[in-house]
């Protein structure tokens, strides 16, 4: 399998704090690859380096054969990332369906349309309704965001997201916040994606990692500690001392 | 009453409203209602056109004054070269042809709200309402010396422009014109916020950071409904200057920025008619008010604290819930 995604010395520092201490991380192509570690290991750091948010200080950041340093967010997104929020960055005057419009109308490049009304427009509704329903909110398509639960608007996100074909999703703690049917539901829609687009994964939820990672790397402060399968991680003496023994047990 | 109802019912209303102005004004023996339905309509062209940037868009403009009197001193202007038949800059023939000063303002204005909107969009926040509002200051202080086209007296535009064989300085015709202008932008401008570029601009007032993670750049579009929006106020005060025949930098000064974001607040920022609604009560209460007080904006003020603490959506939200309740 190709690397997708491949990150090599990445350094970022808050003042004194190494955030992301010389990380290297490879991504396959079609791998659910897990990223775990204690809270502020410095995960979403890292995703935000990923995804533009910030610079790194140090390091390179290679996807699909090309470097993302200096490049905007929006550009990344072009060129395949995709990302769910773990705190959802959604549009409170929206309903779900206006969400997914707004990323069908992006993928398909065409915002400087002044005339045809958008809510109406098949090219665009057709798309929508249709990541809408690969996320089971079909049915909820009218409703505001603000009248959402919290687990609907986690499965909005990842809608979004796929409503934009991306090579590379980045995941940062679909299931945090969700009750237990809930979490089995994200892990069913996340299996169903398999193959179909490549996942980093960062989680919280054990059995959901242990259940979907085909790779797993361990982050503490900053560092990866170990990368390998499920059972090389679970089976891992340091990880099992810097977090599994103290986080999970 | 569902929401499409609510909209037809106000345009056949409001339609059937306006026409009736120049009638209404006769049956009520009060001619200066003409006269005030005008200048609510021109208001109402630019409070839509802030409400574009400012309700939908989330960019608060304080300087929209500046597009407003550019707008009218274009009409001043061409007409000033076209009295005494000397070009402007010796190649530019001056004017007093409607259908040419006003495509002529509302061009010099849109290349003008790229100018400002290029530079004033890089920011956001307090910093682009700073930055706006010293922009038009300038221009401000540019046409009060400008002593060329009458510095801080203003200049005298002796007659309308002309309109076919339209006589321009009957006010009921002058008002059916620019009821025919209103209507054509607000269609426009009702199309535009129902398209895609409409959709996208209302994502980017709410969240800049969600509309990037789907792959769009907000710059552009932001740029382009502060381009719109210039171009709107421009042709406001191109008939604005029209009407009163007269333009003067007081059409630029901030307070007629601060004048045209109450309309917009007051009558209901975001909203499709609300810029019509703010331009017809502050114009209608200002006119009043001043008959017996100077000091209106003292009453005024206080009405429009009580507006934004109180009443979301401004009067066009207040209308819509009353006639939902409406069988
Ligand atoms: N913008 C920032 N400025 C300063 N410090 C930051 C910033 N973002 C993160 N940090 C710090 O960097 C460290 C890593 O944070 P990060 O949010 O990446 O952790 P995390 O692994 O995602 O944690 P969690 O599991 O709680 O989400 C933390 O100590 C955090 O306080
Ligand atoms: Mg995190």
């Amino acid at each position: 399998m190709s690397t997708l995604l491949e990150v090599r010395g990445l350094v970022k520092r808050f003042g004194g704090l190494v955030a992301t201490d010389h990380l290297n991380l490879d991504v396959r192509s079609g791998e659910i690859h897990a990223l775990i570690g204690p809270n502020g290991a410095g995960k979403t750091t890292v995703i935000n380096q990923l995804f533009g948010d910030f610079a790194p200080d140090e390091g390179d950041i290679t996807f699909d054969g090309a470097s993302l340093l200096g490049l905007p967010t929006p550009a990344r997104v072009q060129r395949g990332l995709g990302r769910t929020f773990q705190i959802t960055r959604l549009l409170p005057d929206f309903t779900a369906l206006e969400h997914l419009l707004l990323a069908v109308q992006a993928h398909q490049g065409h915002c400087f349309r002044f005339f045809r009304p958008a809510r109406s427009d098949p090219r665009l509704l057709s798309p929508a309704r249709e990541a809408l329903a690969r996320v089971d909110l079909a049915d909820r398509a009218d409703i505001k965001v603000s009248a959402l639960s919290h687990g609907e608007r986690k499965e909005l996100e990842l809608a979004i997201a796929l409503a934009l074909h991306p090579k590379l999703l980045l995941l940062d703690e679909p299931m945090a916040g969700l009750g237990a049917s809930e979490t089995e539901g994200m892990v069913r829609l996340l299996e169903s994606l398999r193959g179909e687009v490549t996942m980093l994964l960062v989680e919280h939820d054990m059995d959901a990692v242990f259940a979907l990672a085909d790779r797993i790397t361990v982050l503490v402060y900053g560092k990866a500690i170990a990368s390998g399968t499920s059972d090389e991680i679970q089976a891992n003496p340091e990880v099992k001392i810097a977090y599994l023994g103290e986080g999970d047990a | 009453m569902t929401r499409q109802n609510v909209s037809i019912v106000l345009i056949v209303v409001l339609g059937a409203l306006l026409l009736a102005v120049p009638a209404l004004a006769a049956a009520l023996g009060n001619p200066a209602l003409v006269g005030l339905a005008t200048r609510v309509l021109i208001y109402a062209i630019a409070a839509a056109s802030l409400n574009l940037v400012l309700g939908y868009g989330g960019m608060v403009s304080f300087g929209h004054a500046a597009f407003l009197g550019v707008g009218g001193y274009v009409v001043g202007i061409l007409f000033h070269h076209f009295r005494f038949s000397e070009p402007l800059f010796g190649v530019i023939a001056g004017s007093d042809q409607l259908l040419v000063v006003l495509p002529a303002a509302v061009l010099i204005t849109g290349i003008l709200a790229a100018g400002i909107g290029a530079l004033a969009l890089r920011t956001s926040g307090v910093q682009f309402i700073m930055i706006t509002l010293a922009f038009a200051q300038m221009l401000y202080f540019f046409f009060i010396a400008l002593k060329t086209y009458g510095g801080d007296d203003g200049l005298v535009i002796r007659r309308r422009s002309a309109l076919f064989d339209l006589d321009m300085r009957d006010d009921r015709t002058f008002f059916y014109v620019v009821l025919g202008f209103a209507v054509t932008f607000f269609a426009i401008y009702a199309t535009v916020i129902r398209s895609r570029f409409g959709l996208l601009l209302g994502a980017i007032r709410q969240n800049e950071s969600r509309v990037a993670a789907v792959g769009i750049a907000p710059y552009r579009y932001k740029l382009a409904a502060f381009v719109i929006s210039g171009m709107g106020a421009g042709l406001a005060g191109a008939l604005l200057a029209n009407y009163q025949r007269f333009v003067s930098p007081d059409m630029l000064h901030w307070t007629k920025s601060g004048e045209l974001m109450m309309m917009v607040i007051l009558g209901g920022a975001g909203t499709l008619f609300g810029p019509l609604f703010g331009a017809a009560a502050l114009i209608s209460l200002e006119t009043y008010l001043t008959q017996w007080t100077e000091r209106w904006m003292l009453i005024l003020g206080p009405v429009l604290i009580l507006i934004v603490l109180f009443m979301r959506g401004g009067i066009a939200g207040l209308i819509d819930q009353l006639l939902r309740r409406l069988k």
